[in-house]
This record gives C-alpha cells, sequence and structure tokens, in this order.
C-alpha cells in the first residue's frame, strides 16, 4: 500500500489517538511542574447595625483574573513530585531519623497517601493477578473434561463477572457483605459474632478487594486458557502417552509448555488491568482502607472547588512510569521478534 | 487411542464437574441475587431478621400486597429521573460504536495491508496506549476543556471514548484483517478499483463478523466508563454509571438504597442478554490474538 493511501485509511484513528491520548500527556507532563495559585485574601470591613469588623475574604475577582491570565497555574518545577503528598522526601528523613527501627520507619512511611496507594496497587496486582491467573486454568482444564454439552451455559455464565462494569459488580458483592445482607450474615453465623463487620476492618477490606478482583479478573484467563487448550496437539499427547507419561505428566510437560506464551501473554494484559485498580475502591467505599493510584488521581481531581490539577499530573506521570517499568520487558521482547523477523 | 484418552477416571470427572459447579455459582450467583431481591423492598434484602426473608419477601408483601414490587425501579426511573442518564448513555453508546468503527475498519485495514516498519511502530504505539489507565489523562483533558469552553457535554465525552478506545480496535480489527486474502481486494483493484472501492466493494461485504466483535467491545467501553464520563461530564449530562456513583451517598441517606439496587440491575440486565445474544463474537474477541501467542 502507498504511504499516501496508508496515510488516508488511518488518518481518523491516528487524529484521535494524537490529540486524545498523546497530546494529553504532553500536557500532563507540562500540568505536573505548576500548582494551583495561592488564594489572593482581601480584607474588607463588614458593618452591621451595631459595629464594623475587618473579614479576611477570598478575593474572587482578582482569582478569576489571574486564573485567565495563568491558566495551568503558578510555576512549581519539581515540588509537586517531592512534597508530602506525593514523593514526600523530607516527611520520610524526618521518619526515618525519628523511628526506633526500619519497621517502625516503614510503617509510618505506608501511612504517606502516595506510599499507602502505591502498597495497595502493587498488592492488588501481584495478588490478584496470579491467583487469577491460577484460578483460570484450574477452571478450564475443568470445563476440558466435563461433557460439551455443558462448555457454552458455563462459559456464558463465566462471562458475566467480567463483562458487567468494575463499579456494579463491586456493589453487588458490596450489598451481599453488608451485615444485613446473605455474605455477612453467613459470617456472622459462622464465626458467630454479631459484631462482624467486613467494611469496618482494614484487613478484611483489603481481602474482599483481592477477591473481588479475582472473581473479576479469572472469567478472562478462563477464556484464554480453555481457547489455547484446544489447540494442544494431541499427537504430542498421544505420543507422551506411549512413552508412559501419567496424566500429571501430561499437564506438566505437553499442557503447560504449550500454554506458556498464552500465559505470558496473560500475565501481561492481567498486570496492566490490575494495575488501574480504582472502580471496585469506590464500589465497596473502601477508601478509608485503601486507595490506589488511580483513585488518588482521581480524588485530585475532585477536590473541593478547585481540582488539584498539578498534583494529579504529578501522580499520573509516576503512574505512567511504573506502567512503562512494568511494561518493558514484553516491549522489549516485541522488538526482538520484529527485529528478528525483518 | 483417543478414546482411550478421553477416558478419564470418574473420580476426576466428578471432581472436575464439582470444581465446574462451585464456578458457575460464584460467577452467576451474585447477579441472580441481586436480580430477584431488587424486586423487594430493603426490608427484606437488607434483612435483620433472617437471609431468607430476601426470597420469600414477607415484608414485600405485607407493604404492597405481592411478593414482587416494582417501587424500586418506579422511584428510581420515575422519581429520579434515572430515564435522563439513560437517554445519555444511549446516545454515548451508540456514538461510540459507530465512530470506532468507522474509524478502526479504515486503520485496521490499512495496517494489516502495509508492510511497512511504521505500521508496526504504530501498532507498538497503540499496546502502550492500551496500558495506560484513562484516568491518568484527565487531568491533561480537564484544563484544555475548560478553556475551550467544551467540559461537561456529551460530544466531548464521545470522543474521549473514542480515543481510548482506538487502540484495542485497531489491534482486533488489524488482525481480523490479516485473515482476509490480499487478492480479494487486490484482484478488484486489478480490475480498475481505487483502493477505497476495493475496501468498500471487495472487503466490507465479508469484514461484518470482524466488525460486530469490535463493535460490541466499542459498545462495552462506552456503555461500562466510569472514570472518563465521570470526570468530563456534568452532572445534567451524566451517563448511568457515574450517575449511580453519584446518587450512592444520597439514597443511603434517605434509606433508599433499594433505589440503587434497581438502578444497578436496569444496567446489568442489558449485558445480560448481550452476553447471550453475542457470547461467540465475545469469546472470538477476546482470544483474537491471544492464543496465537
Amino acid at each position: 500500500m502507498p504511504h499516501g493511501t496508508f496515510a488516508k485509511f488511518i488518518l481518523p484513528s491516528l487524529t484521535a489517538m494524537f490529540l486524545f491520548i498523546a497530546l494529553p500527556i504532553v500536557s500532563i507532563i507540562y500540568q505536573s511542574f505548576f500548582i494551583e495559585h495561592e488564594q489572593i485574601m482581601i480584607t474588607v470591613e463588614a458593618c452591621d447595625p451595631f459595629r464594623c469588623v475587618e473579614e479576611v475574604r477570598i478575593d474572587a475577582e482578582a482569582m478569576i483574573a489571574l486564573r485567565e491570565e495563568q491558566p495551568a497555574g503558578r510555576f512549581n518545577g519539581l515540588a509537586t513530585y517531592t512534597d508530602s503528598a506525593h514523593l514526600a522526601f523530607s516527611e520520610i528523613q524526618r521518619i526515618w531519623s525519628s523511628s526506633p527501627d526500619a519497621w517502625a520507619a516503614l510503617d509510618r512511611i505506608f501511612e504517606l497517601p502516595f506510599y499507602r496507594a502505591l502498597v495497595f496497587t502493587l498488592a492488588y496486582t501481584f495478588i490478584v493477578t496470579p491467583a487469577s491467573i491460577g484460578l483460570g486454568f484450574l477452571v478450564a482444564l475443568a470445563v476440558n473434561r466435563i461433557p460439551q454439552f455443558f462448555r457454552g451455559a458455563v462459559v456464558y455464565f463465566s462471562l458475566l463477572p467480567m463483562i458487567v462494569p468494575s463499579l456494579l459488580g463491586s456493589l453487588i458483592l458490596f450489598w451481599m457483605i453488608d451485615a444485613r445482607g446473605i455474605i455477612g450474615s453467613f459470617l456472622q453465623a459462622l464465626f458467630n459474632d454479631p459484631e462482624l463487620s467486613v467494611k469496618a476492618d482494614p484487613v478484611l477490606t483489603w481481602i474482599t478487594l483481592f477477591a473481588y478482583g479475582t472473581w473479576s479478573s479469572t472469567p478472562f484467563v478462563f477464556i484464554i486458557f480453555f481457547a489455547a487448550l484446544q489447540t494442544v496437539p494431541r499427537d504430542t499427547l498421544e505420543a507422551s502417552m506411549v512413552d508412559g507419561a501419567s496424566r500429571l505428566d501430561r499437564v506438566r510437560f505437553v499442557v503447560i509448555p504449550h500454554l506458556a506464551p498464552v500465559a505470558t501473554f496473560l500475565l501481561v494484559v492481567s498486570i496492566m488491568d490490575n494495575f488501574r485498580v480504582f472502580e471496585a475502591i469506590i464500589g465497596f467505599s473502601a477508601q478509608a482502607h485503601a486507595s490506589s493510584l488511580s483513585s488518588l488521581i482521581f480524588n485530585d481531581l475532585r477536590s473541593g472547588e478547585i481540582p488539584l490539577f498539578g498534583s494529579a499530573a504529578a501522580t499520573s506521570i509516576m503512574t505512567i512510569f511504573c506502567i512503562g517499568l512494568l511494561m518493558t520487558p514484553s516491549i522489549r521482547r516485541s522488538w526482538t521478534a520484529f527485529q528478528t523477523k525483518t | 487411542m483417543a478414546a482411550q484418552m478421553e477416558r478419564a477416571p470418574l473420580s476426576l470427572k466428578l471432581l472436575a464437574l464439582g470444581f465446574v459447579l462451585v464456578w458457575v455459582f460464584t460467577a452467576a450467583f451474585p447477579f441472580i441475587w441481586t436480580v430477584w431481591g431488587s424486586f423487594k423492598v430493603q426490608a427484606d434484602f437488607f434483612s435483620y431478621a433472617d437471609w431468607t426473608d430476601a426470597l420469600d419477601g414477607p415484608t414485600t408483601r405485607a407493604q404492597t400486597g405481592s411478593a414482587f414490587t416494582l417501587d424500586a425501579y418506579r422511584g428510581v426511573w420515575i422519581d429520579n429521573e434515572f430515564w435522563r442518564p439513560g437517554l445519555n448513555t444511549l446516545i454515548v453508546t451508540f456514538s461510540v460504536t459507530a465512530i470506532s468503527l468507522t474509524f478502526g475498519t479504515l486503520g485496521g485495514y490499512a495496517l494489516a495491508r502495509s508492510g511497512y516498519r511504521y505500521a508496526f511502530w504504530v501498532l507498538i504505539a497503540a499496546l502502550i496506549f492500551r496500558a495506560m489507565p484513562g484516568v491518568t489523562l484527565v487531568s491533561g483533558y480537564l484544563l484544555p476543556f475548560f478553556e475551550l469552553n467544551l467540559w461537561g457535554r456529551l460530544p466531548t465525552a464521545i470522543i474521549v471514548l473514542v480515543a481510548l478506545n482506538q487502540p484495542f480496535t485497531l489491534w482486533l480489527l488489524h488482525a481480523f484483517f490479516l485473515s482476509i486474502p490480499r487478492d480479494l481486494d487486490e484482484s478488484a483493484m486489478v480490475d480498475g478499483c481505487t483502493r477505497f472501492q476495493a475496501f468498500r466493494l471487495a472487503i466490507i461485504p465479508v469484514m461484518w463478523p470482524g466488525v460486530i466483535t469490535a463493535g460490541i467491545f466499542s459498545f462495552l467501553t462506552g456503555y461500562n466508563d466510569f472514570v472518563i464520563s465521570a470526570a468530563i461530564l456534568s452532572e445534567d449530562n451524566q451517563t448511568m454509571i457515574p450517575r449511580i456513583a453519584a446518587f450512592l451517598g444520597s439514597v443511603q441517606l434517605r434509606g433508599q438504597i433499594m433505589y440503587a439496587v434497581a438502578a444497578t440491575v436496569s444496567v446489568i440486565l442489558p449485558l445480560i442478554f448481550l452476553v447471550l445474544f453475542f457470547q461467540k463474537r465475545i469469546v472470538s474477541g477476546l482470544t483474537a490474538g491471544a492464543v496465537k501467542g
């Protein structure tokens, strides 16, 4: 296809991606160097029939004028990245020098907003990803053993947790784990503790979020593995049986190696998807006990009257950086594959 | 030999069947439970006394004279005007799907037919864009949108969702077009068609299966999105999912949590039917490219 024709065909798609993905990345890098304006205060005299008092108020007109003049805010350089809401260098220094030992220090560092979100996001990613891949693999193996007749129904019901928006999926489970809901009252009966509340306890909240994550990501893993299982070469399986391989040996030496490339693909996609965990935190109303990088960004954009663009942008840049780190191996692999091809 | 391979011991068969049953129950039960419960009053669905109240609904019967009630649906769709966000969702979803497919088929076709190195780079860029959480881009949108007076409007959200959906659509359709033989459009061009005519006359008639699959995923992007719509749309232009999120606090205060339950079920039901009709297409879309490794 000639260059000109290619350009014409790809133009709409490329323009959309350029304007709303590439350009905004530049915009957030720029934005992250600025912070919101300081409030301009004026002293006004407020009089009632009895006396006059001096009041300090925000000068709304001057603020509007200032915002028109410098819409991005005040230049702050890299200071937003290191302030207490982000990397918190000075807080860490203070905590480090005032804590009795490293564990106590780490404990306090993980209470800082950015590190708290980072720890939860990483914990979620690295617990939910292997859990859903393991569970999905087992479901796929099991479904492969049941009669053909039932498989359609199993796939149908399996798709539901994945297709339903995260926020609503988590809400549904949230209502069920409510102390008055079916799972909540079941747990109370199980542990014989009428006060038991999954929502009030930070550890239980984390476990609930991980369980929800596994529930909603397993279907995807299952479907991919199940499709891949249909392509396992029968000849190799038969040959291994002739050689006397047991059922377990066949899974270990034929099926698993055949599925390895698919598993790598699933690993990359699941890490990407789990790293953006956000809606579940809202759905479970878990903000008090858990926050993720995405929810941190969202909160900044929604904070009070003035959105904290600079703060959100700095967190966004660091999130993109983390995603880049996590994706490097797979990009490098496709680059090598491409180079060997050309 | 093949028959011998299928002959698994009975214990293993039962174990597999049991495991599958547990999984299907885990996957489906929450939906069945909530759909059923949405036709009860709050005192039954969230019962202090006995969880079985949600099944037979004694309070629902006492209050409304029947074991099932549409009160929650009436409350949310009519009293709380949920039809407004419903209508907005319809507009957003339809537009996102239509525009995504138009852009995606053209781009995917070009990527599949171009042998040049830059086609590879477009695909890699799309892969990286696909990896970025949408919320990280939002702060980049808001300021320019405020300045240009674009914030809060439906078309803005639509075009942003189209853009965010392009990477996946391009990958899916490019993989699909690779499977359509080149001879088809090349012979049309030998017969005197331009490239676009060849695309229109030779490719479009055979591309429907791929387009339907890509369309389902574009539909899901528009319909399921929370982050972008919540940040970009003003309150009176909201779609259903951000509306439910905004709704939660207020209905909880008024003790009308059943409104939120009914709203949630209203959003989920169309999806349950979508999966019913398009299960094969969804699965083929999910596995496109993946299984080849």
